[in-house]
């Protein structure tokens, strides 16, 4: 037997490209996934937003240093929904790849699985990023003009919470054992935590119709998650939110990482080939 | 179990199990399966549905952690190596692993990226490896356009472009009409002789050929393994049929 020398830092890189470069032609692929992806905050920002504008309009509140309007302020969550949609989405196509069979060819690759995940994770974060410069680019022609650096800024915060909301698909995606639990995702995930969130009214408006939703919505690391994007988007950084989202983030990953462990998650305990 | 003469190997198995067991809760689903597939054979792995031949094909490629006995492919400890082991696998799935949203080259050079080969690489090896399952003219197509038989050599291509020592395929025949089912094993058995090895899993005894290596696998237990000739003499169903008790 001759010794087997060790993956060079070209081959992981390769073997990322790769991953990304699957996970664009996908999303190239599938046009009404991009569509869905865009007209869903769009509707909330030109129809909701806007008729929600006379009696939702907000005082100062940070990171904001004037009055704002109601678009302006739930620009940021719509951002952070588009990457929990995107998530989710990614989540999904995991599960989908899980019933195909598609999944084994991505575990039995002699890379280590964390990394494969992460692979998936990044590559999925960034069609995210990308579908979120295009809402703030249509929202600029609907008078949503943060400061022109702000576009740069608010760059690693989509990154960070990308990461976050993505882990966290990944996480259930590890926990759904078939394409048709997904409904349930829907239901039990993605909409409470968007809507017990900061995306779409600030936590002292929360505090004055329910404490204990007060609570809720503090808890929530999609509300960070919402509140990091916002600051960032003004050039400014909010250290909490930072902190849960990053924190998150490991907890996800961590969690994903175990349950796709051929040794420890429900992988090895599921009859058939569950992969 | 029942041990047949085989040629001796002069080199190193492709593939080593031993003394592998696996359980879904109570139920056993492997226990203590020995066996071996030398280098630059054709080797099938005979099981009604329900042997355990999926379960096994999962510990060997680690979708499935072996906590007992070893697996060795090419000499690599599956537990202690498992990157250098994956690497010298390919493997064709019961199901189908393709995309089929994208184009054939397309999964090719994916897969060729999961095993850290450069695209440039991969395009070249792409080509060489559809001609020799002889779908160089499939290169743009969409998976999804594809036959049956011309997805299960797709596949089939997949697994080899990064050139693994050994091929395993997991009931690849499933849902093919005659013509591909037999086009499909030729291929695997002209793909022998180029030294690439194979653990073929079926439960058709038809694609079993008197020289090949067979495993009789049944309800988790090797029953018989050697010369396929040598097991069966001229009447391999019955003697399948009569080591696994299924006889009428």
């Amino acid at each position: 037997m001759t010794a087997t020398p060790r993956p060079t830092a070209r081959m992981w890189l390769t073997c990322f490209l790769g991953i990304a470069r699957r996970e664009t032609l996908r999303f190239v692929n599938q046009r009404g996934r991009f569509l869905a992806a865009l007209v869903r905050p769009l509707v909330w920002l030109f129809i909701f937003a806007a008729g929600f504008r006379a009696v939702l309009g907000l005082s100062i509140t940070p990171p904001y240093q004037t009055y704002v309007l109601y678009e302006v302020y739930v620009t940021p969550g719509l951002c952070a929904m588009i990457q929990l949609f995107n998530g989710m989405q990614s989540s999904l196509s995991m599960v989908y790849d899980r019933e195909t069979g598609a999944m084994r060819t991505l575990l039995v690759s002699p890379f280590p699985r964390w990394f494969l995940l992460a692979s998936k994770l990044v590559a999925g974060v960034i069609v995210s990023i990308i579908q979120v410069y295009t809402f703030l680019a249509i929202a600029w022609f609907w008078d949503i003009r943060p400061p022109a650096m702000g576009y740069l800024t608010v760059l690693p915060a989509l990154v960070l919470s990308g990461l976050m909301l993505g882990a966290m698909g990944l996480f259930l995606s590890s926990a759904i054992r078939q394409l048709e639990n997904f409904a349930g995702v829907m239901n039990f995930v993605i909409f409470p935590m968007f809507f017990a969130s900061t995306a779409l009214y600030p936590l002292w408006r929360m505090r004055e119709s329910s404490v204990l939703l007060h609570h809720i919505c503090a808890a929530n690391p999609f509300s960070h998650a919402v509140e990091l994007i916002r600051f960032a988007l003004y050039q400014r950084f909010d250290l909490m939110s930072f902190g849960v989202v990053a924190g998150c983030l490991i907890l996800f990953f961590a969690g994903a990482v175990v349950m796709y462990d051929p040794a420890k998650g429900l992988w090895a305990r599921r009859k058939g080939g569950g992969a | 179990m029942r041990r047949f003469a085989r040629t001796p190997d002069i080199m190193q198995d492709a593939l080593s199990i031993q003394h592998v067991s696996h359980s879904f809760g109570r139920f056993a689903a492997l226990k203590d399966v020995s066996l071996s597939v030398p280098r630059g054979g054709f080797t099938a792995l005979l099981g009604v549905n329900g042997a355990g031949k999926t379960t096994l094909f999962s510990l060997i490629t680690r979708l499935y952690d072996n906590t007992s006995g070893r697996i060795e492919v090419a000499g690599h400890d599956l537990r202690r190596e498992p990157g250098a082991a994956l690497a010298r696998l390919g493997v064709v799935f019961q199901s189908r692993a393709l995309d089929p949203d994208l184009t054939v080259a397309q999964n090719l050079e994916y897969h060729a990226a999961l095993h850290g080969i450069p695209r440039h690489e991969a395009r070249l090896r792409a080509a060489e490896v559809l001609e020799l399952v002889g779908l160089a003219d499939k290169l743009g197509s969409r998976v999804s356009a594809l036959s049956g038989g011309q997805s299960r050599r797709a596949e089939i291509a997949r697994a080899l472009i990064h050139r693994p020592q050994i091929l395993l395929l997991d009931e690849a025949t499933v849902g093919l009409d005659v013509k591909a089912r037999a086009e499909v094993v030729a291929l695997t058995r002209a793909l022998t002789a180029t030294g690439v090895s194979a653990l073929w899993a079926t439960h058709i005894l038809d694609e079993i050929r008197p020289e090949d290596g067979l495993v009789i696998l049944h309800r988790g237990e090797v029953l018989a393994q050697g010369n396929a000739g040598q097991i069966g003499g001229n009447d391999l169903t019955g003697t399948f049929l009569r080591l696994t008790g299924e006889s009428a």
